[in-house]
C-alpha cells in the first residue's frame, strides 16, 4: 500500500485503539490490532479489509466525533479499504476504475444491455425478436445461440476470476509474511465467511442508524450472498444439464435450475433492495460518502440481474421472451465484466483477511494492563 | 418530550451510570421519572463513558468472571487502599450487592466480555463491559427511553431548593433557558467537581492550570455545592482528588484511558529542574499508579519527565502519544526543554549509583536498587545507557474528587443534624466518599454507582408513591 492520508489517519486511530482496547470483544479487527505495536501500510490494508463495517466501535467509542480526536474507525478503514481495491486491481493501472465507480458500473450495465439487445435483435430480425416462441427445448437459443452465450459467459467470467485471483495475490503479499495456514485456520475462516460472525458486533448485530443493535444488515447480506450463490448454482446446473445430460433450457418449473434460480433470485432481490434501502436510513456518521455511488451501483446491478431473471421466468413463452432474455443476459454480462472492478472484490479480500486472522489467532497480545 | 410542568415522582440529577441505574429502577417500580443530563447527547454519561469494568464479588466462576472473589478478600482490598477511610457496613453491603447486579444489567442491555479474555490482572475481580463504558451508557439510555423515562440533555441542575430537610423544587437550565421543575423525590447522581477548575483552585491554587481532567468536562459539582450550602452533611476531604500520571500532551478534558502512562517503574523521573524527586521503583505500578499524580502536582510547574533507554522501552504500554526519542541524553533533554547539562548529570549520578544486586525481573519487586542517592530507586534500577533514549512529559491527571454527600444504607442523604432527608437520595461519585474515602480500586466506582443507583431508584420510587 502507498502511504496516503487515509493510511496515516488509520495508523493514528488504531494507535489510539491500541492504547484503549475497550472494543476488543466486538470483532476480529481489535484482537489483530493488539498483536501489533507499529502498523505498516500493508498491516493497515489487512486490518481495513478485516473490518466488516458493523459500526459497533463507532458508537462505543468515547473519542468518536464530536470529541476533539474524532476517532471514526469504520469510516477510516472503509476509506483505506477502497484505496486497497484500487491498489491491488489487476492488471496494473486498472485501479483507476475504482474512482467514479458508480458511473463505471452503470455505464457497463447500459452498454452490455445495449450490446446484447442490438446483436440479438439484428440477428433475429425485429419481427422474429418479438414473436412468441413455444417453450420447447432450446427455445432460448433461438434468440441467442448457445455458443455465443457460452463463449461470452465463460470468457468474461473467466477473466473476472483471473483478475480477482491476481488482486488477492497482491493483497496477500502486501500484508506481509502470514502465519502458517493450517486446516484449522481454513475451517475458521470459512466459518467466519459463511456466517458473517463479524457482522455480529459481539453478538447482537450491527449499529445501523443508532446505538441500537440490529441483525438486519447481516440477514440482508445473507439473503444477497446465498441468493447469489443459488443463482450461480442454477447456472451451473443448467450448464451440466445442457452439456452433459443433453437437456437444453428452458427447464420445467419444478426442475433444479428453475427452483434454484427462482429461490436465489428472490433472496438476491430482497437482500440487495434491503441493503440499498438501508443506505437511506443508516447514520451517515461512520459512512464514506464518496463510496456510496459504487456501493449503490453494484447493489442495483445485482438486484436488476435477479429481477430480470425472474421476469424472464414469468414471460418465457410469450412475445416478450426475446427482450427479457436479452436484457437479463445484458445485466449478467455487465456483472461479470465489472466483477473485478467493483465493490464485489470485497468478498475476496475480506475472505483472505479472515484467513490471515484465523492463522494468527494464537499469537500473543502485546502489552496490556 | 413531555411537559416538565408536571410534578414527577422522581427527578434524577445526572446522566452517568449511577443516574441511569436510579432512573431505570425507579421507572421499573412504576414511578414517573425525569432525568436531567447536563452534557449534550453526544457526551452523555459523565465519567462512566470512560470506564470499562465493574468490580464484583463472586463465590464461584460465572460467565464473565473467573475463579472466586469473596467478600472478605474484596473488603481487605478496600481496607488496604482506603487505609480505613471507609464505612464498613456500607462497604460490605455494596460488596455483597455487587454479586447480584449482572442479571439486571444484562436485562438492561449491558453486555460483558466473556471471562478469560481481556485484561490479565483484573480477569478475576472485574467484569469487563463489551465496548467499554460508553457502550454501557448507550444500553442504559436505550432502556430508559424504552421504559418511558423522560430524558433531557443539555440540561444543568443549578440548585435543589431545600426546606426542612426536603427538596421542594429544582432550578435548571434547559438548553440555556432557566426553568423550575418539581418532583416528589430527587436522586442526586451528578458526580464530583473535578471539572470545576475554579473550585479546584481553592485548594490547589494556580497549579490547577496544569492539571489534566481525565473525564467529562461536565462534572462541575453544582448539585454537590448547592446541597452542601443547604445543610446537607458532607463526607470526604474536599482538598483530595484521585490523581494519576498522564502524558502531558493529553487534552485538558476527556482524554480518558489512552493518555495514561506506565513507564515510571522502568524509568527515572525528573522534575523541571532536572532532579529526581521520588522512588520510581517503590512498588509494582498498579499499586503506585495513583500516587504519581499527586507527586507531580507538588513539583514546580506540575510537570515531570520520565526517561528510559532502549532496554526499558518495550516493558510498558505506550500512551497514545509517541515517545520523544533521541540518541543522547543531552539531545533528549533539549527536546523536552530540560537543561541538558543538568539532566545528563542526574542520569550519570543515577547510573553510577545503580547496584545490580540480582537479575532484572520486571514481573516482581526485583530488589535492583541504587545506593547513595536521594531518593534512591529501590526496584528495577538499571543503568540508562543503551540508545536510543526515550522520554515522556508527565502531568497530574485528575480522575475524581472525594468530597461528597453523606448517605445511609437506603441511599438517603443525611443532613448536618444526622437525620435523613425526607425526599433526597444520592448515588454514584457524589456519595462514593462514604465508602471510598481515599485511594482507588479499579472498577469500584462503577460498583458503587450501580449498587447505590439501584437502591436510590427503588427507595425514591417507594417514597414518592407512598
Amino acid at each position: 500500500m502507498q502511504e496516503t492520508e487515509a493510511i496515516e489517519r488509520a495508523r493514528h486511530e488504531l494507535e489510539v485503539c491500541n492504547a484503549c482496547r475497550y472494543c476488543e470483544g466486538f470483532c476480529a479487527v481489535f484482537p489483530a490490532v493488539e498483536l501489533r505495536r507499529e502498523f505498516s501500510a500493508g498491516d493497515l490494508s489487512y486490518l481495513a479489509n478485516l473490518c466488516h463495517g458493523c459500526r459497533g466501535c463507532y458508537y462505543a467509542c468515547q473519542y468518536a466525533p464530536p470529541h476533539e480526536w474524532g476517532i471514526n474507525v469504520p469510516q477510516t478503514l472503509a476509506t483505506v479499504r477502497a484505496e486497497s481495491y484500487a491498489e491491488y486491481a489487476w492488471p496494473a493501472g486498472a485501479g483507476t476504475l475504482f474512482s467514479r465507480n458508480g458511473t463505471l458500473v452503470a455505464l457497463a450495465a447500459a452498454l452490455s444491455i445495449a450490446l446484447v439487445l442490438v446483436l440479438s435483435a439484428l440477428t433475429n430480425g425485429t419481427a422474429a425478436f418479438f414473436t412468441a416462441r413455444p417453450l420447447v427445448d432450446g427455445a432460448f437459443y433461438t434468440v441467442i445461440p448457445l455458443w455465443a452465450m457460452q463463449v461470452v459467459g465463460i470468457a468474461s467470467f473467466g477473466y473476472a476470476l483471473v483478475a480477482l485471483w491476481m488482486g488477492a495475490r497482491n493483497f496477500w503479499r502486501d500484508a506481509g509474511p502470514a502465519q502458517k495456514i493450517g486446516v484449522g485456520a481454513l475451517f475458521i475462516a470459512l466459518h467466519d465467511v459463511l456466517t458473517l460472525k463479524n457482522l455480529g458486533g459481539g453478538g447482537n448485530g450491527c449499529n445501523d442508524a443508532s446505538e441500537r443493535f440490529s441483525m438486519r444488515r447481516r440477514r440482508l447480506h445473507h439473503g444477497m450472498f446465498y441468493g447469489f450463490m443459488l443463482c450461480f448454482a442454477a447456472t451451473c446446473t443448467g450448464f451440466v444439464y445442457d452439456t452433459f445430460l443433453g437437456r437444453p433450457a428452458p427447464y420445467h418449473l419444478l426442475s433444479a435450475p428453475v427452483i434454484l434460480g427462482a429461490v436465489g433470485g428472490v433472496l438476491l432481490l430482497i437482500g440487495t433492495i434491503g441493503l440499498f434501502a438501508m443506505k437511506f436510513v443508516d447514520d451517515p456518521g461512520p459512512a464514506v460518502r464518496t463510496l456510496l455511488g459504487g456501493e449503490v451501483a453494484i447493489l442495483l446491478l445485482l438486484a436488476l440481474s435477479a429481477w430480470s431473471g425472474l421476469v424472464l421466468l414469468v414471460v418465457r413463452g410469450t412475445g416478450a421472451m426475446g427482450l427479457a432474455l436479452s436484457v437479463h443476459l445484458g445485466f449478467i454480462l455487465a456483472l461479470f465484466v465489472v466483477l473485478p472492478y467493483s465493490k464485489m472484490v470485497h468478498g475476496v479480500y475480506r475472505s483472505a483477511a479472515l484467513l490471515r486472522r484465523a492463522a494468527e489467532r494464537n499469537m500473543k497480545v502485546l502489552g496490556g494492563e | 418530550m413531555g411537559n416538565r410542568s408536571q410534578t414527577y415522582d422522581v427527578l434524577v440529577a445526572g446522566g452517568g451510570n449511577a443516574a441511569l441505574c436510579a432512573a431505570i429502577t425507579a421507572r421499573q417500580a412504576g414511578a414517573s421519572v425525569l432525568l436531567l443530563e447536563s452534557a449534550p447527547k453526544a457526551f452523555r454519561g459523565g465519567n462512566s463513558r470512560h470506564t470499562r469494568n465493574l468490580r464484583a464479588m463472586h463465590d464461584k466462576p460465572n460467565d464473565v468472571l473467573i475463579e472466586a472473589y469473596r467478600e472478605d478478600e474484596y473488603w481487605d482490598d478496600l481496607l488496604r487502599v482506603t487505609g480505613g477511610n471507609t464505612d464498613e457496613s456500607l462497604a460490605r453491603m455494596t460488596i455483597k450487592a455487587s454479586s447480584g447486579v449482572f442479571g439486571w444489567m444484562k436485562d438492561c442491555g449491558v453486555r460483558f466480555q466473556p471471562s478469560l479474555t481481556g485484561t490479565l490482572n483484573l480477569g478475576r475481580t472485574n467484569a469487563f463491559f463489551l465496548g467499554g463504558g460508553k457502550a454501557l451508557v448507550n444500553a442504559y439510555y436505550l432502556t430508559a427511553e424504552r421504559l418511558g423515562v423522560e430524558i433531557c440533555y443539555d440540561t444543568e441542575v443549578l440548585a435543589l431548593n431545600m426546606d426542612d430537610g426536603a427538596v421542594r423544587s429544582v432550578d435548571i437550565t434547559y438548553r440555556g433557558f432557566p426553568e423550575t421543575v418539581h418532583a416528589r423525590c430527587v436522586v442526586a447522581s451528578a458526580g464530583g467537581f473535578q471539572a470545576n477548575l475554579d473550585w479546584m483552585r481553592q485548594y490547589w491554587g494556580d497549579a490547577v492550570d496544569n492539571f489534566v481532567i481525565r473525564g467529562t468536562p461536565y462534572n462541575r459539582g453544582r448539585v454537590l455545592k448547592s446541597l452542601l450550602d443547604q445543610g446537607v452533611s458532607a463526607i470526604g476531604d474536599p482538598t483530595q482528588c484521585h490523581a494519576v500520571a498522564l502524558d502531558a500532551r493529553a487534552p485538558k478534558f476527556d482524554g480518558g484511558i489512552t493518555t495514561r502512562l506506565d513507564s515510571v517503574p522502568y524509568s527515572i523521573v525528573l522534575n523541571q529542574h532536572g532532579d529526581r524527586f521520588y522512588d520510581e521503583g517503590e512498588d509494582v505500578w498498579p499499586k503506585r499508579y495513583a500516587i504519581w499524580g499527586r507527586l507531580i502536582a507538588q513539583q514546580p510547574g506540575q510537570i515531570a519527565y520520565s526517561i528510559c533507554d532502549a532496554k526499558a522501552f518495550p516493558l510498558f504500554m505506550p500512551s497514545v502519544y509517541p515517545a520523544i526519542k533521541a540518541d543522547t541524553i543531552g539531545e533528549l533533554a533539549v527536546k523536552m526543554k530540560l537543561d541538558p547539562t543538568k539532566a545528563l548529570q542526574t542520569v550519570t549520578e543515577y547510573n553510577a549509583a545503580v547496584k545490580p544486586d540480582q537479575a532484572f525481573d520486571n514481573l516482581k519487586l526485583d530488589g535492583n536498587k541504587t545506593e547513595g542517592l536521594t531518593p534512591n530507586k529501590t526496584n528495577w534500577a538499571r543503568t540508562i545507557d543503551k540508545p536510543p533514549f526515550y522520554g515522556y512529559p508527565l502531568r497530574p491527571g485528575i480522575t475524581f474528587t472525594y468530597l461528597g454527600l453523606r448517605v445511609n444504607d437506603k441511599a438517603q442523604v443525611l443532613m448536618d443534624n444526622g437525620q435523613p432527608s425526607g425526599n433526597l437520595f444520592a448515588s454514584g461519585e457524589i456519595m462514593a466518599g462514604n465508602i471510598l474515602g481515599r485511594g482507588y480500586l479499579a472498577g469500584f466506582g462503577m460498583t458503587i454507582g450501580t449498587v447505590f443507583g439501584r437502591i436510590a431508584g427503588q427507595e425514591a420510587a417507594r417514597h414518592a408513591r407512598n
